[in-house]
């Protein structure tokens, strides 16, 4: 091999190697970063993921946000219309968080299968409802 | 009456535009001249009256005529008339019609300002640019038309998103258009040149102040949203990585590329068909964000109510458009092989990179965005947390800020690699020395934030991004400044515009890497009279008062912040309930600073003794951030005002003459 050749052949190998890496780390974050949206049906199922974080979405059942009076501690049901799974959060929730208005929550259910939300996101529209819970509400009302 | 004008005049205005896309490229392949001539005169009739149909709509909210469906959704008589003029593109017609009044305005200028070119070369350019036209009026007229009237005309309005009533919203939307829309003239003259079979230096040389341009735009207008963001959305965060922020960064990295590339191919005239292929890629990336936006068919924050027909047009015009300009280019491919040779060790080589590193980080962008879509037609609902497009970005910024003073250094064609290290590694270590100063001062060295690599090897990842991001600032600042020591002299605008960009770039990772890794956010339940240390920053709550303002009621907090003793800010956050509709929303109450903000947003109320859920952030540097772009956007267009372009203007205009004479 001429120097020059050797050189580039070097120059190729080390963008290899940065290129792998950099893929490596990059599919690494992917993956760690898919959230999995499930409904409170699913979740009753016993599919969702156990270990880390997921999406739950429905509506907010009507009459069942409990909030303190001595801390930003808030719980609720969420509900497709077929059952409900209990929400505990704190923090400031947003602005059109209320009875019978679409929401997701990201986090992780615990032993006692209450899910406890890192995250509530309630979008900035009282006509809105997130497309999967839209999906999710059709779904059950095809099948009644 | 008027909206039957508004409806009559564009489609006048559509009109135009097919003949746009017709005449002029009739005239060129029958080598007609009178055909030809026609481009500029269609042009700006076609602007002409799309402007017209666009007045008339800002006209007919302002005199609040409900009986226009468009009108009635999104104002009612109560709102300031400010609000009213920017509800005109407060929502998807409007705002459509924003985009295609924007759309003939750069054709217009396009027309104007093309007196270098030979006739075949604007009849083509123009041309192109009136199919688009063409796309975007029929998409006006036949799926957003914002004219409709409703019968029987209602007696008052709906209200327009509490969330739009603000300055940030006024002018963020036509700023972003300009960028969006600016992209489709590089396309147009890379479609053009396709056409005719030529794609030589002149033709780059030409396209490059308007990718400046545009690209200068579409940075403004970003830096706008996440700076709208930040302050209206009272979430404290400047970029959420929401598919639609997503659908406005993709064609602004693929325009970063295009521009990086543009140099190789004027001044080399290397890289031809790479340059072609990123200026479709830009502005195909601005017709599918449309489509992501608009289609509903995505989760995000933003999206305007959705419906899937008008997502299938929008669509259908994307694949028109990137599927006629791909076709095109592989018909050329062939004409646009590069013969000039170059050295692996060159100024062409970095700039590649820098291409490269944009595209990738483009397609991952596109990828993450994308990937729901994808994952759902598999029957999957997911979603691609936010983590993701933070440490993608990450690793794939960190070689463009390494590789950046090399690529400023390098000589074109060949260079010594020796040459160009012993220039820079005095800068590399004084670039280290600063960071350790940095570090030492700001304590980053203390910043614990643990991620899991392959789930079982902890890294505190928060500590080596930091210092990574302060070195990457420095590095690029200190060459930046180095640069012209070495190539002093008279440096022409394009050099200084690059420059100016440069160091916003720098300014810009500084900003970020303070935000982001020493911010401070604490939400707390406060009653009258109590004070919160933050930082530092002792923070009184005085209690909450309850007014009524111009079309809202207000829950306004009062704070009062000290630091030291000494009275830093009086800070007043609202929450407020608009009065039409019912909706609340949060107004945070933000005390910008050089080197820090305090961002206070209220909550609601948690008890009868005056209790608020209170959330207290500090920001540091976040102002930089966005000077940095601000400084990127100045770049742009000085580089776009370089004479160099328009000297050739000049060259040809005496040929003109030359043969007149001749003749």
């Amino acid at each position: 091999m001429t120097p020059t050749r050797k050189k580039r052949l070097m120059a190729v190998i080390l963008i290899l190697i940065g290129v792998g890496i950099a893929s490596a780390l990059i599919l690494t974050a992917f993956k760690e970063n898919i959230l999995f949206y499930k409904s409170p049906t699913e979740i009753l199922d016993g599919d969702f993921p156990k270990a880390r974080n997921f999406r739950v979405g429905g509506m907010v059942k009507k009459g069942s946000i409990n909030k303190s009076t001595t801390s930003l501690d808030v719980n609720f049901l969420v509900t497709d219309y077929a059952n409900d799974i209990e929400i505990q959060y704190t923090g400031l929730l947003p602005d059109l968080f209320r009875d019978d208005q679409g929401m997701i929550a990201i986090g992780k259910l615990d032993k006692d299968g209450v899910f406890q939300a890192e995250e509530i996101l309630a979008k900035h529209d009282e006509k809105y409802m997130p497309p999967e819970v839209a999906d999710m509400l059709e779904n059950k009302k095809d099948e009644q | 009456m008027l909206a039957e004008i508004g409806q009559f005049t564009l489609v006048i205005g559509m009109l135009f535009s097919l003949l746009l896309a017709v005449l002029p490229l009739y005239g060129y392949f029958t080598k007609n001249d009178n055909f030809m001539h026609t481009a500029r005169p269609l042009a700006y009739m076609q602007f002409l009256f799309i402007l017209v149909s666009f007045v008339i709509l800002v006209t007919l909210f302002v005199i609040q005529d409900f009986s226009v469906q468009y009108v009635w959704q999104n104002s009612n008589s109560i709102l300031p008339i400010r609000y009213r003029i920017s509800a005109t593109w407060g929502a998807h017609e409007g705002s459509m019609l924003l985009w295609l009044l924007i759309q003939t305005l750069w054709t217009g200028f396009v027309a104007f300002y093309s007196k270098s070119l030979s006739r075949g070369q604007i009849a083509r350019i123009l041309a192109v640019l009136g199919i688009i036209s063409l796309g975007f009026a029929a998409f006006v007229y036949f799926m957003s038309n914002p004219f409709i009237r409703t019968i029987p005309a209602p007696i008052d309005g709906n209200d327009l998103n509490p969330l739009l009533q603000d300055i940030g919203l006024i002018i963020h939307p036509p700023i972003l258009y300009m960028g969006y829309v600016g992209l489709s003239v590089p396309f147009a003259i890379a479609i053009a040149a396709l056409i005719g079979g030529k794609i030589d230096e002149t033709w780059i040389r030409w396209s490059r102040p308007w990718t400046n341009a545009a690209w200068g735009f579409l940075t403004f207008g970003i830096v706008l949203g996440s700076w709208w963001a930040y302050y209206e959305l009272g979430w404290g965060g400047w970029w959420f990585w929401d598919p639609v922020e997503n659908a406005s960064f993709l064609p602004w990295l693929a325009a970063t590329a295009l521009i990086h590339v543009q140099a190789v191919s004027e001044k080399r005239n290397a890289f031809r068909g790479w340059t072609v292929l990123l200026a479709i890629l830009g502005f195909s990336l601005s017709v599918l964000g449309t489509f992501l936006v608009r289609s509903g068919i995505l989760t995000s924050v933003h999206a305007f109510a959705s419906d899937p027909s008008r997502g299938k047009f929008v669509l259908s015009l994307l694949a028109i458009y990137a599927g006629g300009a791909l076709f095109l280019y592989a018909l050329r491919v062939n004409k646009l092989k590069s013969k000039i040779g170059f050295e692996l060790s060159s100024k062409e080589t970095l700039l590649l990179t820098n291409s490269i590193i944009f595209f990738s980080a483009c397609f991952l962008v596109l990828w993450g965005t994308l990937f729901p879509i994808i994952a759902e037609s598999m029957n999957y609902k997911i979603s691609i947390g936010a983590p993701y497009f933070g440490s993608m970005f990450f690793l794939i910024m960190i070689p463009m800020a390494v590789f950046l003073p090399f690529g400023m250094m390098y000589k074109w064609r060949k260079d010594e690699m020796k040459r160009v290290v012993t220039l820079l590694l005095p800068l590399l270590l004084l670039s280290a020395v600063l960071t350790v100063i940095t570090a030492w001062y700001f304590e980053l060295y203390k910043i614990r934030s643990i991620s899991y690599i392959f789930n079982s090897f902890p890294v505190n990842t928060g500590r080596i991004k930091a210092i990574t991001g302060i070195f990457g600032s420095y590095w690029v600042l200190t060459s930046v400044l180095y640069y012209f020591k070495v190539y002093k002299g008279n440096l022409t605008r394009a050099v200084w515009g690059m420059q100016i960009s440069h160091f916003g770039v720098a300014i810009f990772i500084f900003g970020v890497t303070m935000t982001e890794y020493t911010d401070f956010e604490i939400d707390s339940l406060m009653h009258p009279n109590e004070t919160k240390i933050v930082k530092g920053y002792s923070v009184e709550f005085k209690g909450v008062e309850k007014k009524q303002i111009e079309n809202y009621q207000a829950n306004i907090g009062h704070f009062v912040v000290k630091k030291n003793d000494e009275f830093v800010a009086v800070m007043e956050p609202q929450k407020r309930v608009y009065v039409r509709s019912g909706n609340p929303m949060t107004e945070a109450a933000i005390d910008p600073g050089f080197t820090r903000d305090l961002y206070i947003s209220l909550g609601e109320q948690i008890n009868t003794q005056g209790g608020w859920a209170v959330r207290i952030y500090i920001k540091p540097y976040i102002r930089w951030m966005w000077g940095g772009g601000i400084l990127m956007m100045l770049g742009g267009f000085w580089a776009a005002t370089d004479r160099r372009y328009f000297r050739m203007a000049k060259k040809r205009k005496q040929e003109n003459i030359d043969t007149y004479l001749a003749s």
